[in-house]
């Protein structure tokens, strides 16, 4: 353990000598601290001062500092002082870590108000900017994808596959186990309500319609938001970190054909398919809790359901889905290309690809929703 | 970099002692009885082949790579031996630049040299800021570096801000991976006028990894040289250059060497004579 910095101080005429001692060293930091302040307390409104090295054990640049420290202070207050008996080692170290004044840090700036009316108007400057960024990014990639399309040789195949395999078919175990499970709590809650009117049998148009318009696709959309949206944001955003994307660029390949339209591509095929799957597993798990809590058998459900969907249903929710899936892929992309160079901005991009991908399935559901009332499909 | 009350001990102690260790990933064997000494306040260059295993040497000592066998003493305790408490003691008295710096990206410059501050010492927040301010300077960045992140910096800012960091604590023992790796010759130059002050002011002992010749020439004491899994070669450049193993010849008297085996007479003083 360090001896316990410290002084002793002797006064003679009107010379003040201070005796230091000890250890000088950060691993005592406190203590040297209230040390260092105790010698300007000590020899505050003498002529002189000495500070006397001579039984100081270890010092390294933070006690170099606090007693240079302490000795441009006195000196300030009017106080001659000087150091004494330090060893050769000790003086190189005051004269590498002596006192020089820093600039104090700048004081805050502006009014509470001010600042928040200043973030308000910045937030909503950078919202707009976001969307004009999104539709030019729309475009671009449009743009990619039909130029893909058009040349099919220079496409890029088994990237496409790769993300197929990973958005998709990786992703299928959970997009039916939660599907079942809603369409289990969707009939369980139907056929209670409903019982009340004698009318149990209704919860299966209920349980058809629900889920083939609007949960199948949603929970699946917002589940590949979570799971591949971040996926593509965290690729691109590291690759950007990593100067990759900029190789590329110098390659003259461009990122939007190499990396996004494959994503793209895999994402809009990718999310109809998932969504056929949800909806079956949705409509399972409400066969198999009407069979239970009503007594319903599966012939008679389906039977049921025969007579309360029509095509148009399953399609209205199955259209919705390649949108689903352009809207996250986009996000995904823009986000990923946002990432600047520190591991806290790509958490705040893969974090924010995920929350808007999120809230701009529900809205995109939300216009296709209202859109499908208006054509009376 | 902490100074000694009068050091009568008189022999060199050892530092750094590594004797017979073992290190392999899966069946790959990387070091075969290795031994090593580093002693109190020497900078020791630590030279190898890419892939021979200088990194995973540096590694191992600092506790990060694990061993198969062999001993590891630092500042004299086994490293085998230490609780945790003592192995964060431990710790703190050395410091590490890693290659690539390895500055924390969220933080300003300042802030990652107070973050080991903060972690082990209790210090108030205007010493830590003088003491951060005061160690930017020692290495010679500009001030206004101070407040930037390490996304903002040049990659020889980067360097000097990791050697900040390492610095923190005051060291006694420094480890540098390939401090002067991706540095034009000029910068590379001044980093080393640089390790070598601070050396010297601070009173470290520096283990550095590195390739640069001109490093080796201009600061290090003594040289070790790794070659299959083992030290093959150790001493003064004087006994690189007489050393007869294969390796260490095309080393030091390969094309590179021996310009500045020629010319380091006029520009360096001899090594080992500090």
């Amino acid at each position: 353990m360090p001896a316990k910095p410290g002084f002793a101080v002797e006064r003679a005429g009107d010379e003040t000598r201070l005796n230091l001692g000890g250890d000088w060293t950060l691993e005592s930091g406190a203590e040297m601290e209230r040390s260092s302040d105790g010698l300007i307390g000590a020899a505050a409104g003498a002529r002189a001062a000495v500070i006397d090295l001579a039984r100081v054990g270890r010092m390294d640049t933070g006690g170099a500092w606090l007693i240079d420290r302490a000795r441009t202070i006195l000196e300030a207050a009017g106080v001659q002082s000087r150091i004494e008996n330090a060893r050769p080692a000790q003086s190189t170290l005051l004269e590498a870590a002596g006192w020089r004044d820093f600039e104090a840090p700048k004081p805050r700036r502006g009014h509470p108000l001010l600042d928040m009316l200043t973030d308000v108007g910045a937030s909503v400057v950078n919202a707009w900017r976001d969307l004009v960024h999104g539709v030019g990014f729309l475009g671009e990639s449009v743009v990619a994808l039909l130029r893909a399309l058009g040349r099919p040789h220079l496409f890029r195949m088994t990237s496409l596959i790769y993300h197929l395999e990973s958005f998709g078919l990786r992703s299928v175990p959970i997009i039916l186990l939660i599907n079942f499970l809603v369409g289990c709590i969707v009939a369980q809650q139907g056929i209670f309500q409903l019982r009340y009117f004698g009318a149990e049998t209704f919860a299966v148009n209920m349980i058809g319609i629900l889920i083939l318009r609007e949960m199948g696709v949603l929970l699946t959309s917002i589940m590949i938001a979570g799971r591949s949206g971040s996926a593509i944001t965290a690729e691109i955003g590291s690759m950007k970190m990593r100067e990759e994307i900029d190789a590329l660029k110098v390659m003259g390949l461009s990122p939007m054909d190499v990396l996004i339209v494959p994503r793209l591509l895999a994402l809009i095929l990718a999310l109809p398919l998932l969504t056929f799957l949800a909806d079956m597993a949705g409509i399972f798990g409400g066969l198999v809790v009407s069979w239970g809590y009503a007594g319903l058998s599966p012939d008679a459900f389906l039977d049921r359901l025969k007579t309360a969907i029509g095509f148009n249903t399953f399609m209205v929710g199955l259209i919705k889905a390649p949108f689903m899936a352009l809207v996250i892929g986009l996000i995904g992309a823009m986000e990923g290309l946002a990432v600047q160079g520190s591991a806290e901005s790509l958490g705040r991009q893969v974090t924010s690809s995920v929350v808007k991908a999120i809230f701009m399935v529900i809205v995109v559901d939300g216009l296709f929703a209202m859109f499908f009332a208006s054509i009376e499909y | 970099m902490v100074v000694e009350a009068a050091n009568g001990t008189g022999q060199a102690d050892v530092i750094i002692r590594v004797r017979d260790l073992v290190v392999g990933f899966g069946p790959k064997i990387i070091m075969r009885g290795l031994d090593l000494d580093v002693r109190r306040g020497e900078v020791l260059g630590f030279v190898g082949g890419s892939g021979q295993g200088k990194s995973v040497l540096t590694r191992t000592i600092l506790g990060l790579v694990p061993k198969r066998s062999g001993k590891i003493e630092v500042f004299g305790q086994d490293l085998d031996r230490v609780d945790a408490d003592d192995r964060r003691r431990l710790e703190r008295r050395y410091g590490v630049m890693f290659q690539q710096g390895a500055l924390f990206s969220g933080l300003t410059v300042k802030q990652n040299v107070q973050a080991p501050m903060r972690e082990h010492l209790k210090l108030s927040q205007r010493l830590m800021d003088e003491l951060a301010l005061l160690k930017i300077e020692l290495v010679g960045l500009p001030r206004d570096a101070a407040d930037k992140f390490p996304s903002e910096l040049s990659g020889g800012m980067i360097k000097r801000a990791a050697l900040a960091r390492a610095l923190a604590l005051d060291p006694e023992l420094v480890f540098l991976d390939e401090p002067t790796s991706g540095l034009d010759p000029i910068g590379a130059a001044e980093f080393d006028d640089l390790i070598q002050t601070l050396q010297r002011t601070l009173g470290l002992t520096v283990f550095m990894v590195t390739h640069d010749l001109d490093s080796i020439y201009a600061i290090c004491d003594r040289i070790a040289a790794l070659a299959e899994g083992k030290v093959i070669a150790e001493g003064t450049i004087q006994t690189m250059l007489s050393s007869q193993h294969p390796w260490v010849k095309a080393y030091f008297r390969g094309k590179r060497g021996r310009v500045l085996a020629l010319t380091r007479d006029d520009r360096h003083a001899p090594a080992g004579g500090l």
